[in-house]
């Protein structure tokens, strides 16, 4: 087995009574740098950080972990990797600074070296000011903030990121996004997950695409790109051609098509955006020339290689919605 | 020290005794409980207003209509610390549980933390607070007229044996708040803990009980300790009734802190 991976998992397989959670997941996650596994709600992420963070056991398949087997060696394993997940993990009536220092002696550091590391990581993530005050009386960012800090008081090898963004403002989630960059200049490997995909776009080195239970893509987010096709010609239909044309070309394209929106009469197709291949779509979408009122030809975009490998045009929950902020109850099922 | 240093020193420190890294888990566990505590407003409240209530309830409310051949507040004191004690203790399943819904459980988790360190953190914590609220009741009960005839030796013999019950139902309702699948579920125990009071020589004597009720009233646990406190405060003939107490404390320990290792381990 390789030792330049930071977590190799093979064949995982995970299911709550008859629901199949995850369903033989590959993962190969590389020494350094972000890791991210994108999929909308309920695709098996949070089950999969679990897994790996060793705090559930799959049913079947070998994890590795910072080079320890997490059936096996967990302790091993959670000597070298923190888990930040999507509720903060604090003490809503300790002060920021309290929840740092027990951080700090639960893993064994002496009261002085809790205290200056406390004192270290607040000033790190701009929380110095707010250090004194009870967790209860911080806004989303600031809690969000001090749970990174708080996973990182052991100085882990390896940071796990579940769904880091979730809920959070625009400005806060730009504040998370260079917080994430700036640890992967560390040397740390961060392995995140998310259901956004600016956010894989933007932060990730690898992805791996998750979808039902499985991966449906891995690679850089320039080879997930390229299996698409390197553009996107979009076309709309004329308002004569009506809703009938509309779905007769959906269905003729099949899985070629990308997105689709009704409502705008446009379909999304893969091409390589070379002037040949354009005219031979549009020729075989509308052969006749009255059907297609406009074309446009984009760089694609993470959004159409999710769309196209999931084949769920359009999705809602796969919309980056900043306010956006899902019931503990209604997560929590998803990993009971 | 620089950066650098730091950060090497906080990857590893000194390597130790297990046994000394469990201890200070613990110790830090006890920390976070008691200060959790004292900022529990709403809890607080409740921990010293409801039992100094009750026994106002008992004294002056159903006093005049029962007759234990003592003086009712001298009779009833043993039986409020109790309720009170136990009330208390049995709170601990609700904080238990509401605790375990947080995410903070995971981090411990991943930290390694042992299920041991937190619970005992929370029942040293719930054994505090009932130490505070029963002092609370005593000082109360002298103010409206009780008078122990215990010595010294009496008193420590009574806190001693209150002190082991708290002790024992805390960590059985710790145990509770474990199983239970929510806080709600677990405050159903506490219920169920204040009931086994009124079976017992706690408020009138067993013998105006029922007499398929006596044999229960008397042996049950609540009721063992309700006596050897009465007896040890009172200056009254205390017999084998403090050995029971004792043993039923005992036993409830030896069979929660068994069961809530293996269960916190299994949960999750």
């Amino acid at each position: 087995m390789t030792t330049d991976l930071a977590i190799e998992a093979v064949g995982l397989a995970k299911s709550y009574g008859s629901t199949s959670v995850l369903d033989h997941v590959d993962l190969r996650v590389p020494r350094g740098g972000v890791f991210a596994l994108l999929g909308p709600n309920g695709a098996g992420k949070t089950t999969t950080v679990r897994i790996l963070a060793t705090l559930t056991r799959a049913d079947a398949g070998h994890v590795r972990v910072a080079g320890h087997d997490v059936g096996t060696q967990r302790r091993e394993v959670r000597r070298r990797i923190s888990l930040t997940g999507q509720y903060a993990a604090l003490d809503e009536a300790q002060t920021g600074e309290e929840n740092l220092r027990m951080m700090g002696r639960l893993l064994h550091l002496a009261p002085q070296l809790a205290r200056r590391r406390a004192a270290e990581l607040l000033e790190r993530f701009d929380l110095t000011a707010a250090g004194r005050r009870r967790v209860e009386t911080y806004s989303g960012g600031m809690r969000r903030r001090l749970d990174l800090a708080a996973s990182l008081v052991g100085e882990p090898e390896i940071i796990f990121l579940d769904e880091p963004t979730t809920g959070l403002d625009p400005r806060s989630r730009a504040a998370m996004w260079e917080i994430v960059t700036g640890l992967a200049t560390t040397g740390v490997t961060v392995f995140l997950t998310t259901q956004y995909l600016d956010e894989a776009d933007r932060l990730a080195d690898h992805i791996a695409v998750v979808d039902g239970g499985r991966v449906v893509a891995e690679g850089t987010t320039a080879q997930l790109k390229e299996q698409v096709g390197g553009r996107r010609l979009d076309v709309e239909l004329a308002a004569a051609a009506g809703p009938e044309a509309f779905a007769t070309l959906v269905r003729q394209l099949g899985p070629r098509a990308v997105t689709a929106d009704p409502a705008r009469r446009t379909v999304g197709i893969a091409t390589d955006g070379t002037a040949a291949h354009v005219r031979a779509l549009l020729d075989e979408i509308d052969a006749g020339r009255d059907r297609v009122a406009h074309f446009d030809v984009h760089t694609t975009t993470l959004d159409d290689v999710f769309l196209a490998l999931t084949a769920r045009p359009a999705p809602a929950e796969v919309r980056p919605i900043a306010t956006e902020n899902p019931s503990a109850t209604e997560k929590r099922s998803e990993h009971v | 020290m620089s950066e650098l240093a730091l950060a090497e020193a906080t990857r590893r420190p000194a390597p130790r005794p297990a046994i000394v890294d469990a201890a200070a888990d613990v110790t830090t566990m006890i920390g976070r409980s008691l200060r959790l505590s004292l900022r529990s407003v709403d809890g607080m409240i409740t921990a010293l207003a409801l039992p100094i209530m009750l026994m106002l309830m008992f004294v002056y409310l159903f006093g005049g209509a029962l007759r234990t051949g003592i003086a009712y507040v001298d009779y009833v004191v043993p039986g409020v610390l109790l309720v009170c004690a136990g009330f208390g203790a049995a709170t601990t399943a609700v904080t238990v549980s509401s605790d375990l819904t947080t995410g903070v459980i995971d981090r411990f988790r991943s930290m390694d933390v042992s299920g041991a360190a937190l619970i005992t953190g929370h029942v040293v914590a719930s054994v505090a607070r009932n130490l505070v609220s029963t002092a609370l009741v005593v000082a109360v009960a002298l103010a409206i007229g009780f008078r122990p005839s215990a010595g010294v030796g009496g008193w420590l013999a009574a806190v001693g044996v209150l002190a082991l019950f708290v002790l024992a139902l805390s960590w059985l309702s710790a145990t509770i708040g474990i199983i239970a699948g929510s806080p709600e579920a677990a405050n159903g125990f506490t219920f169920f803990v204040s009931f086994l009071a009124y079976p017992s020589s706690a408020f009138v004597p067993i013998d105006t009980m029922p007499s398929w009720l006596r044999g229960f009233a008397r042996d049950q646990p609540v009721n063992t300790v309700v006596e050897t406190t009465r007896a040890t405060l009172t200056g009254g003939p205390v017999g084998s009734v403090a050995w029971h107490a004792v043993l039923w404390s005992l036993g409830i320990i030896a069979a929660s802190v068994a069961a809530s290792g293996m269960l916190f381990n299994r949960r999750g």
